[in-house]
């Protein structure tokens, strides 16, 4: 069994005394570990660093079998990201979400978004914004998906501004006007954002409210019953940016 | 499956070898023999030694570097800079760090980085004594000397939140290019850190 694929670089773990097991995130098989040998090297470890771009070809016997890969880098942007809190906070954060994928099955979309993601983390563009259209994705790709086509109350697509946290349905400014202390805020990019990207410029309380409305129903779907807290990376990166103070207990303020 | 060549005392002994860094099987199997034929000036002090060192060994309370005494003799030394503190990864990291002579201050080490993946999160490590430690002593600058890795670079920003309450410098060590390096040969990410913290000559 072999095959080659592009895939990004989600982490490692020491197998041994020279090599490592490489866990990715392939276009078109999915999440995929498999072992690196000599992956602790110097030559390799720099390419073996979360966010990173490889070209990976996979060998087994059998299928069911873990492994090994063999790797050709392709972009190497983990430096760029060690620059700032913000994007070594999100490249973690990023790694849980697609943690919670199963493995070997492939994601297109979030696989795409999740390299824009990188792409913009390293760089100077605000990557915020897709984090909140990923975690929208990944809710939909794990079966939890919101309904954010027309309003529940009235059928209008059109001012959709809040959604109901118990049915997960987009309610209509208007409509929802009289429960709205207990309507999660729906941020305009957020109902524009079912194409892949579209997120464009947005404000820090669009922000904020994008990531209360993703944080509540990956909370009530996926983290909640799997007696998961929201990871430690998410809440320090919303907090990075947003600018709003972490949720809970902030280091060492105790 | 092979059958044994030798008593289970020596197979014992070859097995457990073999689980040593840098010794497969074989190896062990030489070494184990080795052992055997020095008897007296090798594998009696060995065994004795051994012995010694696990009944002694501890973890440090101050620092968390592991001696045969506690404090530790690097949190004992008085020789010591006692207004810098630098916190490193692992023992192995301390070690190198002593044994390049870089620096002459005391240490705080944290027994891994914060991995997702291996699920160590900050109580795994030995940070809850830090502020304290900062707090209570004299320390001025906080050098935060762990790895050039995504987990290394996460644990950093940690320790530094950690401790921005406190009146301490916080410093990082530096990225670039290593002594004998080709520019040819370096990565991409090394190279662009190296040109982004460049110093005037």
């Amino acid at each position: 069994m072999d095959w080659q694929d592009e895939a990004l670089v989600m982490g490692t773990r020491r197998q041994g005394e020279t090599s490592v097991i490489l866990e990715v995130m392939t276009q078109g098989h999915g999440r995929h570990f498999g072992i690196v040998r000599g992956g602790r090297s110097r030559k390799l470890q720099p390419v073996l660093q979360s966010g990173n771009s490889l070209i990976v070809s996979w060998r087994a016997r059998l299928e069911e079998q873990l492994g090994t890969f063999v790797i050709e880098p392709v972009t190497l942007r983990a430096a760029d990201m060690m620059a700032t809190e913000a994007a070594l906070q999100g490249v973690s954060h990023l790694g849980h979400l697609l943690r919670l994928l199963p493995e070997r099955e492939a994601f297109d979309g979030l696989y795409a978004l999740a390299l824009l993601i990188c792409q913009r983390l390293a760089g100077e563009d605000h990557a915020a914004p897709l984090m909140a259209v990923l975690e929208l994705a990944l809710l939909r790709e794990l079966g939890f998906g919101l309904d954010l086509s027309a309003c529940a109350l009235t059928g209008s697509r059109e001012h959709l501004a809040f959604v109901s946290p118990r049915t997960g349905r987009a309610v209509t400014a208007e409509a929802g006007l009289p429960w709205a202390g207990k309507l999660l805020r729906l941020p305009d990019f957020m109902a524009r954002s079912q194409a892949l990207g579209a997120a464009g410029q947005v404000s820090g309380t669009e922000l904020a409210d994008a990531f209360r409305l993703t944080a509540h129903f990956l909370d009530q779907n996926i983290y909640g019953p799997r007696g998961q807290e929201v990871p430690m990376a998410r809440r320090r990166y919303v907090a990075l940016v947003t600018g709003e103070a972490m949720q809970a207990d902030p280091p060492g303020k105790a | 499956m092979a059958e044994r060549i030798a008593g289970q005392e020596i197979e014992r002994l070859i097995q457990l070898l073999a689980r040593l860094p840098g010794l497969g099987p074989r190896s062990a199997r030489r070494a184990a023999l080795h052992l055997i034929r020095k008897r007296e000036e090798l594998l009696s002090p060995l065994a004795d030694a051994m012995a010694k060192a696990h009944a002694h060994i501890r973890v440090c309370s101050c620092c968390g570097n592991v001696d045969t005494i506690d404090p530790c003799t690097v949190c004992a030394d008085p020789r010591r800079d006692p207004t810098i503190l630098v916190v490193v990864e692992s023992v192995a990291d301390l070690w190198a760090l002593e044994r390049a002579s870089a620096i002459r201050a005391a240490y705080h080490v944290l027994g891994g980085t914060l991995s997702p993946l291996d699920g160590i999160g900050p109580d795994q490590l030995n940070l809850a004594s830090l502020p304290g430690r900062l707090r209570d002593s004299r320390v001025s600058e906080l050098i935060i000397a762990v790895n050039a890795t995504v987990e290394g670079q996460t644990t950093a920003h940690y320790i530094t939140d950690l401790v921005s309450h406190l009146p301490v410098k916080v410093t990082r060590l530096a990225h670039g290019v290593p002594m004998g390096g080709e520019l040819d040969y370096l990565d991409e990410g090394t190279l662009a850190a190296a040109m982004r913290l460049r110093t005037d000559f």
